[in-house]
């Protein structure tokens, strides 16, 4: 066992909270009331590479390893959860789909743009009516011999509109259910796409997120990735790797309400001392720390067992479901804490508490996560 | 152990602090025997000149110069005059000309260097000084153990003494050679009349709380009352509302004026540093809870731009009566 | 034209001072280290300069135990070409100064950049001792630095007053805020080069120093903040006159 972080690593996970505190926080509130997408910020993690730090080198990525990853999410959430999913959905879902699986045209194609962060990704699941469960999708991928035609409508699509390439899960094979089901790398801008409004979201309201309405859509034969009626296992895999990201994310959302209230309690004073000095609070700030501590750890373990090319679905479900479980309960007592100030956004904590909310629902929501688990604990 | 003051010039004065660190001399001088030298380099008047000794200079030299020579130069013209008068402790104020010129010097000399200090030496032999290190959050005590003692002493923490002498004062020239130099002035814009910050006892200080650049004219208005300088908090510079001169922290200036006034500053660590040497700090903040009055002495809880118009008229009263 | 940039390792400016055991040091337990914010601005114009393409090279020096080797390899993630670390633990200015200047004998630099201070020992010694043991032209409090066709325009602001200066190399550059606007964070680029980008590590020629860190201690407490109403605020200035006797 070796818990010590490379030189590098922690250089990784500075350069995160450099830019995260230097500049992140400078717009944050502003961006969450009034839905502002933080193109700038995207511009600039592009530019420093961290919108495809998890892709080889060879396809212009940063070549680091997962557990850079997670302390890059980790600090990146602790400030601004809605540019940080941008992030989560680029590299370890879109990007990581298609260095994984796709050809090599795909990764010439597709995956170099996204790895530079010159385009977004958006990874396309969800619909109106399947959204846990993935088998059962309603959008069609019609065989038409030399491309594709799509047809139905993607819901919850975050990166929906700013997106430049999509990775879009249809059937194609209805009668076989989801063994029927293709993943397609779709140019945003193809005829026949149409983009819902933004939705007004509870929290992470700056990213965009929005429904995809796909009309007679022609896709090309070759952007199909993998075997015909891989759809539905790559999307699986795929989710495995994307929830170490969310883990490191709703991580991140209770670090950063957890140094919040540290710092409010060592100087809010009441009854003639700070805060920090009643017992009450101590023991609620030592509470939040144990919590936090666990979650890193599971994070870090579900990373470095991808790192060293071990399983870790159930890892990456172990840590997805606690450390979204356990950023509701973080976030919820540092707005206690805060007492008053911590209910108005001036003070974070409350936009930190409605952030951790969406963790415990997007990318397999925490039933999901305990399904996952379950079954592996039962098998 | 005679002691050699560099005292800097303007505009045919001495600068305002060369009177404390003469004064800071003739105290030291006290402990280590020895005479009281002051040098002066560049335009200064003979009426001028006279006052040193006022506050214990005995020898009292001016090198007269139309222009200052450039830093290497200036050094070494000092460096030749410190053996001339056979000085072994050498005077600096700690502010930029002082932090450039002292440690050049000092390699010339082989000399320790102490800037920063804000008292008498503890003892003379060994020679050792305090001086604040981590921006004030700590104090050092230095031994130097070179023959050379080369110390800078921050502004306003000594204060000017009277202790008259009857000095003997001369004027000398300076070779052409010292002129000489790579650097070309292209361009130089004064800001004359204004108070240094550097030196300033009294200080007005704004940070974010003020909402706008353009609510500055209050503080200027406040300073000028009070004939003090202008300063700011470091993300108020940043931002390019001031001139990262005005920044006051522990990468800005650190100051040691008799009254801080803190508008609408919290009061982060970071500028905390660059203002503990404070001898009374005023916070004005609208958060009761802003750290800055942990370190203030007086406290008032309210709107910035509320709050600066009635010490405006409280200050214009005072400075009439 | 090559540039050398100086250096320091400092705890990050928000750490809380504890002293050591020994009285004689802080307590470094648990300290996050950075590069000195003076010496990062230095390095950010240095690097800004590189990309445009007039400078050829950046190297960083630093003089120090195997613990700066972090804040080095930063210095090379955010584009310097190559490091020195001249291997010791430095006793005070002299040290680090006399040390930099056998770096500079063995290999001369155009240009030299140093921060006007080290956020720790607030020194501001290192830059003029080094240009006076190498007998260097200096310009302190340099807040702006351009160069065309080998011609360096140097900006300098003391207490308000703005010069601009023509100079050439070599020449030693004390350098303030204002000269950067904000230090490059390291990209993930930055990083992979950085592995295989040279650290040369060299032994240290010097020991000697002229100052000896006797004791460290913490500056006393201060007393309580007495609070004013606000309707009340001109209170203050009466205060300062005739409480404090200040004004």
């Amino acid at each position: 066992m070796n818990f010590e972080f490379t030189e590098e690593q922690l250089m990784i996970r500075q350069a995160a909270r450099d830019y995260a505190q230097r500049e992140l926080i400078i717009d944050v509130l502003e961006r969450d009331e009034k839905m502002i997408y933080p193109a700038r910020h995207i511009k600039n993690l592009a530019e420093l590479g961290f919108l495809g730090m998890l892709v080889d080198s060879r396809y212009d990525g940063g070549g680091m390893d997962t557990i850079s990853y997670v302390l890059a999410m980790e600090e990146i959430s602790k400030v601004d959860a809605s540019v940080s999913v941008i992030m989560s959905v680029n590299n370890s879902l879109v990007c990581y789909g298609i260095q994984e699986y796709g050809t090599e045209e795909q990764k010439e194609k597709y995956l170099k743009p996204l790895a530079r962060g010159e385009k977004i990704g958006a990874f396309l699941l969800s619909e109106p009516e399947a959204g846990s469960d993935a088998t059962s999708q309603k959008t069609t991928a019609e065989d038409k011999g030399d491309y594709y035609l799509l047809n139905g409508t993607k819901n919850w699509i975050t990166n929906g509109n700013t997106a430049g390439t999509y990775l879009v899960v249809a059937q194609t094979h209805p009668e076989l259910r989801h063994r029927g089901i293709n993943v397609f790398i779709v140019d945003r801008h193809s005829p026949g796409i149409s983009v819902g409004p933004h939705e007004d979201k509870m929290g992470m309201r700056s990213s965009d997120t929005h429904s995809v309405m796909f009309n007679d859509v022609k896709v090309p034969k070759e952007n199909r990735i993998g075997e015909d009626g891989f759809g539905f296992k790559f999307a699986m895999k795929t989710l495995e790797g994307g929830r170490i990201g969310i883990a490191a994310q709703a991580l991140g959302i209770a670090a950063g309400a957890y140094e919040r209230a540290v710092q409010y309690a060592k100087e809010r004073k009441a009854f003639g001392t700070e805060i920090a000095n009643h017992q009450a609070i101590a023991f609620k700030l030592a509470d939040m720390a144990v919590k936090i501590e666990n979650a890193r750890n599971l994070c870090l373990k579900a990373a470095w067992l991808k790192d060293n090319h071990k399983p870790f679905g159930v890892a990456s479900a172990m840590a997805k479901l606690y450390a979204a479980d356990i950023a509701m309960e973080v976030t919820t007592e540092a707005v206690q804490i805060h007492g008053g100030y911590g209910y108005v956004k001036e003070y974070h904590v409350e936009r930190l508490m409605r952030e951790a909310k969406l963790t415990q629902i997007y990318e397999g929501t925490s039933e999901i996560q305990k399904i996952v688990i379950s079954r592996d604990v039962l098998k | 152990m005679n002691i050699l003051i560099y005292t800097e010039t303007r505009e045919g004065s001495f600068k305002k602090q060369g009177f404390e660190l003469i004064s800071y001399a003739k105290a030291l001088s006290g402990m280590t025997g020895g005479e009281v030298i002051s040098l002066a380099i560049g335009e200064i008047f003979d009426e001028e000149l006279k006052k040193a000794a006022d506050y214990g200079a005995s020898r009292i030299i001016a090198l007269e110069a139309d222009q200052l020579p450039d830093n290497r130069n200036l050094s070494k013209l000092l460096i030749q005059w410190i053996k001339q008068a056979n000085a072994q402790v050498i005077l600096f104020a700690d502010n930029n000309t002082g932090k450039a010129i002292a440690p050049f010097v000092a390699a010339g000399l082989k000399a320790g260097i102490a800037t920063g200090i804000t008292g008498l030496p503890e003892k003379t032999d060994p020679f050792i000084v305090t001086r604040k290190i981590y921006s004030g959050k700590a104090l050092a005590k230095i031994q130097v153990k070179s023959h050379y003692k080369i110390l800078l002493l921050a502004a306003n923490t000594f204060g000017i003494k009277n202790d008259p002498v009857v000095p003997v004062i001369e004027r000398h020239n300076i070779e052409a050679e010292y002129f000489e130099s790579p650097n070309k002035i292209i361009s130089t814009e004064k800001q004359t009349g204004k108070i240094l910050l550097g030196e300033a006892e009294i200080v007005v200080s704004a940070g974010r709380g003020m909402k706008s650049p353009d609510n500055w004219g209050s503080i200027e208005e406040l300073a000028q009352i009070l004939g003090a300088a202008t300063a700011c908090s470091r993300p108020v510079s940043d931002e390019g509302w001031r001139p990262h001169g005005e920044h006051v922290g522990q990468t800005g200036k650190v100051i040691n004026p008799n009254i801080y006034f803190a508008f609408g500053i919290s009061g982060a660590i970071q500028h905390v540093a660059g203002i503990s040497g404070s001898k009374v700090i005023v916070a004005v903040n609208k958060d009761h809870e802003a750290p800055i009055f942990n370190v203030a002495d007086y406290g008032i809880v309210g709107d910035v731009n509320q709050v600066l118009p009635k010490m405006i008229e409280a200050a214009r009263k005072i400075k009439t009566e | 034209m090559k540039i050398l940039v100086c250096i320091s390792n400092v705890p990050d400016t928000t750490t809380k001072i504890v002293i050591g055991a020994d009285d004689k040091n802080i307590n470094t337990a648990g300290i996050q280290w950075i590069i000195n914010p003076w010496d990062e601005l230095a390095l950010t114009r240095a690097l800004e300069l590189k990309d445009a393409g007039k400078i050829s090279e950046v190297v960083v020096a630093n003089v120090g135990t195997a613990i700066t080797e972090a804040t080095l390899r930063k210095s090379l993630a955010t584009g310097a070409d190559r490091a020195i670390r001249v291997n010791t633990e430095p006793a005070d200015a002299w040290t680090v100064a006399s040390n930099l200047s056998e770096v500079v004998k063995n290999e001369p630099f155009d240009i030299i950049l140093c921060g006007i201070e080290s956020s720790d020992h607030n020194g501001s010694s290192v830059g003029g001792l080094l240009a006076g043991m190498l007998d260097l032209n200096f310009i302190s409090s340099v807040s702006g630095l351009d160069i065309e066709n080998e011609k360096l325009t140097v900006q300098r602001e003391i207490d308000g007053e703005k010069e601009i200066l023509e100079t050439q190399g070599p020449v030693l550059l004390v350098i303030q805020k204002g000269i950067a606007i904000v230090p490059r964070i390291p990209s993930m680029r930055g990083i992979m080069q950085a592995r295989t980008k040279p650290l040369q590590i060299v032994e240290a020629t010097s020991s000697e120093s002229m100052t000896e860190t006797v004791q460290v201690t913490l500056p006393p407490e201060k007393g309580k903040c007495k609070m004013i109403d606000a309707e009340n605020a001109g209170e203050v200035i009466r205060l300062l006159r005739e409480e404090a006797k200040v004004l």
